[in-house]
């Protein structure tokens, strides 16, 4: 059960602030199921890097020119030789200054804030069909080679642990992480809202042939 | 009798000679020697693979009896499962093939032209995956919690089916739900353009008792929740949020989750964007800050027309659309109809939904549906008569907090067209004098 000791601590620690009034307040441990997850469990999965300091980043390291020897083998045919994207696979190079266009083109040079994220990002998921394999001196050797593309790192950089979150990305200060909306404060009108003859139509998806099928089998329309 | 003759009977395998005597000679209650004779017989002919004979009967026929009002129906377990009628075939989700690279890191859409009420059948529940669907083992998954807790704990599926359950109903919305409509009106189709979002009763246990049971370091601010598809799909929480409303579910409308919402066991973060809501969860890491991760800077933040981006946008503001008509669901000629909708917000409550003809000169309240429930969709209805005339239908949402949906202009002005993610504009449908409705935007 809740003990009163263990209220005040909560409490203190500002966490769980309803919890002493809340009756499914309970100890750590309380339904006592599962087992507790031992070291050696946790090193398992605990594979997160975080982007702004790096915390997490595993011991290894890795240098541009090894780095172009694992993108030719493991990501080129996706993402092109030099990182312009093949198909409709995300480019990772080029952009620059392009965030204000009318059609911008987010890449790691020009739009990702944090060097860390992308080494975690290519641990985590890449190569898309076989996630998860690559080593970490492999997963820092592709860091290092793709920011050097992106001319973020010079051609003798190596990227490790310390390197990775120190690396200045172009695009990090543009970047607010809390959410100033509501965007808009409009008012109900009812009646009367609009002149009727400012109503007009400025685009219509009519005639445009973008729509798949909504009936009968899928539509295997092709890329514009 | 059958009043087409003797030749629809021979058309319909479930009304095959043998059976018709059988049946008519059957002056007697059948028993169970009959049935099992009348069994075999009708396995005989479905396994033929006939389809039943629907003859189009002459406008000015009378209401006669159809074939399958007068022939035995399937038996039960026919299909053990259930699936919907063969006619309703083409109610699927469907996909856009050429948005996206590569259908394993994609999304499909419901088919909101079709459904009626406010929970999404599993089947057409919409998917986004990053990373293709696992088929997972129950037996093998497991959910680990730790980092910033005081007993890291390790649970299986059996584990977390012991804790306290409890079952709510809620929507989940990918952000990027009418993204393609930010530049100009582009998908002439109500499942195209508002897709994206689905609703269902989770069932599950709440995050903060699995976070009571490993106790919280007074230095935990965020969690990292994850994945176990090959992306490894993760975002970083505010444990606030965590400990108000999020539910670790293992249930969808009442059975397991379905494979591509992450079966067994997935995050449901209400009212927040669809990809916080991880799905195949196996991890939860407590930490003093955020992550940062691939899918929270490069993905789901929205770029400003000052080059500006806004990141940890996860609130799903109202929105709301008419889902009949609409380009799929054409008008039949003049007359009186019922505008139906749905409409929905992260901030909790729908509280009023209103209903302009005219392109949003003038509005009318129209009737939202019980049950109104907190982070749910909520069905509208507004009787129309259509005289047919030209017509903009639009619906306007808003929420409790007094929000009001805006236009596309007004958020335009604020957002400009970049965004992608978070376009919760007013659809405005364009009903020509033929029934005929398209997709449009107003000045």
């Amino acid at each position: 059960m809740y003990s009163s000791r263990r209220c005040y601590l909560l409490l203190a620690a500002g966490l769980l602030a309803a919890g002493c009034n809340s009756a499914r307040a309970t100890e750590a441990g309380y339904f006592g199921y599962g087992s507790v997850a031992t070291a050696a469990q946790i090193a398992g999965w605990d594979i997160d890097a975080r982007g702004e300091d790096g915390a997490g980043l595993p011991p290894g390291k890795g240098t541009v020119d090894r780095g172009a020897d694992v993108y030719a083998e493991q990501c080129a045919a996706c993402h092109g030789t030099f990182g312009e994207g093949e198909g409709r696979f995300p480019k990772l190079v080029g952009g620059v200054g392009s965030l204000r266009d009318e059609r911008p083109e987010p890449t790691v040079g020009s739009y990702w804030p944090f060097a860390p994220t992308l080494w975690d990002y290519i641990n985590r998921a890449m190569p898309m069909p076989a996630p998860h394999t690559l080593s970490a001196d492999d997963v820092y050797a592709l860091t290092a080679y793709i920011l050097n593309l992106n001319d973020a790192v010079p051609n003798e950089f190596v990227a490790d642990r310390d390197s990775l979150p120190k690396v200045k990305m172009r695009n990090r200060d543009s970047f607010i992480w809390t959410d100033p909306r509501p965007d808009t404060m409009a008012k109900p009108c009812m009646s009367g809202c609009a002149d009727p003859g400012d109503i007009r139509i400025m685009s219509t998806a009519e005639g445009r042939d973008l729509t798949p099928r909504t009936t009968g089998p899928l539509d295997t329309m092709q890329p514009k | 009798m059958w009043p087409q003759g003797e030749e629809n009977v021979r058309h319909n395998p479930l009304r095959s000679k043998a059976v018709l005597s059988d049946l008519a000679s059957a002056d007697a209650p059948l028993g169970r020697r009959r049935f099992l004779t009348l069994g075999a017989a009708l396995t005989g002919s479905l396994a033929l693979g006939g389809k039943p004979a629907i003859a189009d009967p002459a406008p000015e026929a009378p209401p006669a009896d159809a074939p399958w009002s007068q022939s035995i129906g399937a038996g039960v377990v026919d299909r053990p499962y259930g699936r919907p009628a063969d006619t309703e075939a083409s109610v699927i989700r469907r996909n856009v093939p050429w948005l996206t690279a590569s259908a394993e890191s994609s999304v499909s859409f419901s088919p909101l032209q079709e459904l009626h009420g406010i929970i999404t059948p599993n089947g057409l529940f919409f998917e986004r995956h990053h990373a293709g669907r696992p088929d997972i083992d129950p037996a093998q998954h497991k959910l680990m919690i730790h980092g910033l807790v005081e007993r890291p704990l390790l649970l299986t599926m059996k584990d977390i089916l012991r804790f306290p359950q409890i079952t709510r109903i809620h929507f989940i919305e990918c952000p990027a739900n009418g993204g393609m409509n930010w530049r100009a009106a582009q998908m002439n189709s109500l499942q195209f353009s508002h897709g994206m979002i689905s609703c269902a009763e989770w069932t599950g246990v709440r995050l903060s008792t699995l976070l009571e049971e490993t106790g919280v370091r007074k230095e935990a601010k965020w969690a990292m929740v994850e994945g176990a598809d090959g992306a490894h799909m993760n975002r970083s929480l505010p444990l606030d949020k965590c400990l108000d409303d999020c539910l670790v579910v293992y249930a969808q409308n009442g059975e397991a989750l379905r494979p591509e919402q992450g079966y067994p066991l997935r995050l449901v973060v209400p009212g927040w964007e669809g990809n916080v809501n991880i799905k195949w969860l196996r991890r939860i890491k407590l930490g003093d800050k955020p992550w940062h991760s691939r899918e929270e800077t490069s993905k789901y933040t929205d770029l400003m027309p000052d080059g500006t981006s806004r990141g940890f946008t996860w609130l799903i503001d109202a929105k709301s659309v008419i889902t009949f008509p609409c380009p799929e669901k054409p008008l039949d000629g003049p007359g009186l109809y019922e505008i139906r909708g749905l409409a929905w917000t992260g901030n909790g409550k729908v509280k009023r939904v209103d209903v302009s003809m005219d392109g949003g000169v003038n509005w009318q309240s129209a009737r939202p549906h019980e049950p109104v429930l907190s982070k749910a969709l909520t069905k509208f209805t507004l009787p129309w008569r259509w005289d047919g005339r030209p017509a903009l239908l639009a619906s306007r949402v808003i929420d409790e907090t007094g929000y009001v949906q805006p236009t596309i202009a007004q958020l335009r002005q604020q957002r400009g067209s970049n965004s992608v993610y978070h376009n919760n504009s007013i659809q405005t449908w364009q009903v020509k004098p033929d029934g005929s409705v398209f997709n449009v935007q107003l000045a």
